[in-house]
């Protein structure tokens, strides 16, 4: 675990054709800084998994305009503001693999905890579905879902120890504690990095162990 | 009251009901200290129609329960947001967590109730609400397919009608699916209904006949 001191340092080597995990519902815990410096990295041919597909120009979407990004695995590509993604989408620049939100966050999950798949009934009989694997289980259907990877994992957290504890502020916690378990190296952008012991023990949401580098920005 | 069993109550003189007026419907048959988690759009209305005093908790996908009111002026905090990313407030005893734990709760057999809106109801509780299926479109289906497997009961709020005078409480829904059998009641503004597998049933029809309702409808009305 490393204290950087600036987000590009905190991001480090990431190569091309990476799966990135990138935290955030809408702006609430996205990892700006981390995505700019990803940006200015300059690793290309990315998946990029993330709820949201980019919001205005900058951020992921300034990533997407890019051109760095081949595929994006996401829950809600379609907001108001997500012109870049749809472009990109209409002018069949870059591929979708649409996910339930539940089974986006599950999937990171089983990745993180070791699960080599699982069954949910999220999805049974949709077009979500269609060429999955189904079990009846105690007279439910559900489909088999496989566990989502990534190299790296980009999230925004509230604060930081300097070992790597993490903890979050209100709804901006969304998908940063599955992705920090589901990537080989994990990167958190925080507002403040405190010593050690100067977070309560009992209110760390993501402990030490799965945190690679963090960065106060 | 809405009767729980038995025939259809007739309200000709008084519909279509407005948004408000069918939140106020959802509200009333919502049980008092119910887990509750109201879809974006038309759905969010139904909580200003809540009693105070229920005990009712709301739930929003993106991490939290007790959600409070949405927030204005010095309240705005970007780091608390609902699930359609408008600002809100929380309300003493809310709790935050994170996606998987939050989607748990809702395939996990804890949320009670969800609202949900939709393009097409069948008769035997198919819902079709994310996609139209358009070539054009791009697709996007967020929390809709967990909140439809996932809560106890399932309601539906939406305007019986398309704008070109469709149905959209269907024998058989021709838009992609979100779930298979899963609304057990439908809010609309002209008729209530619920839904199992015996088909629709009408509870309460507003500024329409049931006779005049079923002969709009493709659907056989239980």
């Amino acid at each position: 675990m490393k204290v950087c001191d600036t987000a590009v340092e905190a991001l480090g080597a990431v190569e091309d054709g990476a799966t990135v995990l990138v935290g955030g519902f809408g702006m609430a815990g996205m990892p700006v800084a981390l995505i700019a410096a990803l940006i200015e990295q300059g690793a290309t041919d990315l998946t990029v998994v993330s709820n949201n597909a980019g919001n205005g120009d900058t951020g992921l979407a300034a990533l997407l305009a890019e051109g760095r990004v081949r595929k994006v695995i996401c829950s809600f590509p379609r907001q108001a503001d997500s012109w870049v993604f749809d472009g990109l989408y209409r002018a069949g620049a870059i591929e979708l693999e649409l996910v339930p939100q539940g089974n986006l966050a599950e999937r990171m999950r089983a990745a993180g905890a070791g699960i080599g798949a699982f069954f949910c009934p999220t999805g049974v009989g949709t077009p979500l579905a269609e060429g999955k694997e189904t079990r009846v289980i105690d007279g439910r259907t559900y489909v088999l879902e496989m566990p989502i990877r990534g190299d790296v994992a980009l999230i925004g957290a509230h604060r930081a120890d300097r070992l790597g504890n993490l903890v979050y502020r209100r709804t901006a916690r969304n998908f940063g504690p599955v992705m920090a378990t589901a990537a080989t190296r994990v990167v958190a952008q925080v507002s403040e990095v405190v010593d050690v012991g100067g977070l309560d023990p009992e209110s760390v949401v993501t402990p030490s162990i799965y945190v690679d580098a963090v960065v106060a920005v | 009251m809405t009767p729980r069993d038995g025939g259809c109550v007739e309200h000709p003189d008084r519909g279509p009901l407005s948004k408000v007026e069918m939140a106020a419907l959802v509200a009333r048959d919502i049980e008092p200290g119910s887990f509750v988690n109201l879809g974006i759009g038309q759905p969010t209305l139904v909580a200003d129609h809540l009693p105070a005093g229920s005990g009712i908790v709301l739930h929003t996908e993106n991490g939290m329960l007790n959600m409070g009111p949405a927030a204005t002026g010095d309240q705005v905090d970007p780091d608390l947001t609902n699930a359609g990313k408008q600002p809100v407030t929380e309300l003493p005893g809310a709790s935050y967590f994170h996606q998987a734990d939050s989607f748990a709760m809702m395939r996990g057999g804890h949320l009670d109730v969800c609202v949900l809106g939709a393009f097409q109801v069948s008769a035997s509780g198919d819902l079709a609400n994310w996609s139209t299926g358009a070539d054009d479109a791009i697709p996007a289906v967020g929390e809709a397919m967990d909140l439809a497997m996932g809560a106890k009961q399932v309601f539906v709020m939406m305007s019986l009608f398309a704008k070109d005078g469709t149905p959209k409480l269907v024998p058989s829904c021709t838009f992609p699916l979100t779930g298979v059998a899963c609304v057990s009641r439908v809010y609309t503004d002209v008729a209530t209904f619920e839904l199992g597998e015996h088909g629709a049933r009408v509870v309460e029809t507003f500024g329409i006949t049931r006779d005049a309702l079923a002969a709009r409808l493709e659907v056989d009305l239980a």
